[in-house]
């Protein structure tokens, strides 16, 4: 459409020529706009490849199965920090997705267009990029401190109240997406709104739904900021119980990356490797199912 | 009360009447939790970093030091670093995201859209803590001998420019260096909001433009940044919101120095590398002073999301 519509030189041509400046101007834009394009992308295969130089030498099959070293000590892996990490990412996502789905559903089938759903939406949207930090503070004040320690609970309940807005945006996206006479159907054959919702509504948007589910979860994965302040990490397995602090893949290397022992510090990339692979990883098959859906 | 009018009263006399009424409380009990999460992160900042505020008054802003031996503390070089690295990434960020949607909207070959596309996102996908560990490990130390010891011999003893661009210590890490890492994470998101916002302006327009022999500089120029400014400058402000907030990145490299210095390339800190920096050691006025810091980076960001947010209200996503 755009191609098309891009006549060249052509329709200067008959009544004389666009003049010199216009074109250098031109030409220079161009240049630059796609500069500018190919250096952001050039960052990205700069820091992934920096990842897998740097974190591919640390990648062994004791990572995945020995308990994070002590200080100084040699050896050891990253295997109670991933599983940490696992239960927490998934606590947070278990708490958000009800609450997520749910706000959704009411912002796209009962609220609409009121006041009061606007004033959420509009609010859901600043929690979504508001600073991680802060929502790790808010769960210090609201949980850490009066329980006096520091907790997987707490952290759990930071990385869902990140995941949350996500959740609500994109499942309210998706239900707005199902079209009306589907609901209408539903109505007609005289199923109550809650049923037109879960068995119509939602089984239409489910993939989208999912998508959103996933884009959160790649969200909170690799977000260390508000974990300080509520998981914090240590250097053992975690205890069934989440109380006391649990290890966790980016407290771990963000503790390991400056430290000076030579092992920390291969952990620390070899870490690094595994979570944004498998966040870029998420991140892409969530984009396939939308695009699929489409 | 019922959404769907139609609906016979007799069909509604089923068990499933009472699940209807639960269904609807419950979610609209879950939108609400949006609202009671704003306020109760608002809550939580300012009573836990009242005793700050109450000690200090108005000084906990002006003051520049930050002593945990005599339990004094100023906000002034955190809020500078603050707002002085989220400048430098705008600065550097949004002609970058402006060119990235130029180029994605009406450069990019149709084939080559999609994979462009998806790797600018795929910026925003990674890690915090990655660009911090990239920031610290590979960019600063190139930084260093390539711009911060250069640069510092050229502008050496030159009045302004000598303090402003030369750096003491040059170790890469500093408020510049941090600026720079910010502005690549927060390009995913200006350049994907002013796309969408160059997508949705109709064709005609641009068609009439190339039609009366404009360029593809001046319909950009002169047709699409006008139809989108307000949309652009809302994008710019969530870029801001975000670059204001970072903590993990900009932690490992402005190089966390609690003095304020008059040269951008010398270590700093902004209000969140400090609270992550020193949360877990902190107790007492300190534990306060460091919420209260939330609390302003809080009411800061805040404003600059709602700005952000209103103006960008005619786009879809993010």
């Amino acid at each position: 459409m755009t191609t098309a519509s891009k006549p060249r030189e052509l329709p200067h041509t008959p009544w004389g020529r666009v003049r010199q400046s216009r074109r250098t101007a031109d030409r220079l834009m161009k240049i630059i706009a796609t500069g500018f394009t190919f250096c952001a992308i050039f960052v990205l295969f700069w820091i992934l490849g920096m990842l897998v130089v740097k974190g591919i030498g640390g990648l062994s099959l004791a990572t995945f199965t020995e308990v994070t070293p002590g200080p100084g000590s040699q050896g050891g892996g990253l295997a109670n920090a991933i599983v940490g990490s696992v239960v927490l990412t998934f606590l947070g996502i278990a708490i958000a997705t009800p609450i997520g789905v749910l706000a959704g559903t009411w912002l796209a089938e009962y609220g609409r267009r009121s006041k009061l759903a606007n004033l959420i939406r509009f609010i859901n949207d600043i929690l979504l990029s508001a600073p991680s930090i802060l929502i790790g503070l808010f769960v210090y004040v609201l949980l850490v401190e009066p329980f006096r320690g520091y907790s997987g609970w707490a952290g759990g309940v930071a990385l869902g109240i990140i995941a949350i807005p996500v959740i609500v945006r994109t499942t309210e996206d998706m239900l707005s997406l199902v079209p009306g006479p589907l609901r209408e159907a539903g109505a007609a054959l005289g199923a109550p709104p809650s049923v037109v919702i879960t068995s119509v509504t939602w089984r239409a948007a489910k993939a989208g739904m999912v998508t959103g589910i996933l884009l959160a979860l790649a969200r909170i994965a690799g977000e260390t900021a508000p974990l300080i302040f509520t998981a914090l990490n240590n250097n053992f397995w975690f205890s069934a119980s989440l109380v006391g602090g649990v290890s966790n893949l980016p407290v771990t290397i963000y503790q390991f990356a400056s430290a000076p022992y030579e092992n920390w510090q291969q952990l620390a990339w070899a870490g690094s490797l595994i979570i944004t692979m498998s966040i870029l990883l998420l991140s892409i098959v969530a984009r396939r199912i939308v695009s699929g859906g489409k | 009360m019922t959404s769907i009018p139609g609906a016979a009263p007799i069909v509604r006399r089923t068990p499933k009447a009472g699940f209807d009424l639960f269904f609807r409380n419950a979610s609209f009990a879950a939108a609400l939790f949006v609202l009671v999460l704003l306020a109760g992160i608002m809550l939580s900042m300012v009573v836990g970093g009242w005793p700050a505020f109450r000690e200090f008054g108005l000084g906990f802003i002006t003051s520049s030091v930050w002593d945990t031996q005599n339990d004094q503390y100023g906000a002034w070089p955190a809020i500078v670093g603050t707002l002085s690295t989220a400048l430098i990434a705008l600065l550097i960020g949004v002609p970058l995201s402006l060119g990235i949607a130029v180029y994605l909207t009406q450069l990019a070959p149709p084939w080559f859209k999609r994979p462009v596309a998806t790797a600018i996102e795929l910026l925003a996908a990674v890690p915090s803590i990655i660009y911090g560990m990239w920031g610290l490990f590979v960019f600063a130390p190139l930084f260093a001998a390539y711009v911060q010891i250069p640069l510092s011999n050229i502008v050496e003893g030159i009045p302004i420019v000598g303090t402003v661009l030369y750096s003491r210590s040059p170790s890469g890490l500093g408020i510049f260096t941090a600026g720079i890492i910010l502005a690549f994470m927060i390009v995913p998101f200006i350049a994907s909001i002013t796309r969408d916002m160059l997508e949705q302006i109709p064709s005609v327009l641009r068609e009439s433009a190339y039609g009366i022999g404009a360029t593809t500089w001046e319909v950009v120029r002169h047709v699409l940044v006008p139809q989108a400014g307000v949309s652009i400058i809302g994008a710019v402000m969530l870029g801001l919101g975000r670059a204001l907030g970072e903590t993990m990145a900009v932690t490992f490299v402005v190089g966390n120095a609690n003095r304020l210095s008059s040269s951008i390339l010398d270590p700093g800190s902004t209000i969140a590398s400090r609270i992550a920096n020193e949360f877990n050691e902190a107790m007492g006025l300190q534990l306060n002073s460091l919420i209260a810091l939330g609390c302003i980076l809080f009411f800061v960001t805040f404003v600059v999301l709602v700005i952000a947010r209103l103006l960008v209200s005619r786009v879809k996503r993010y």
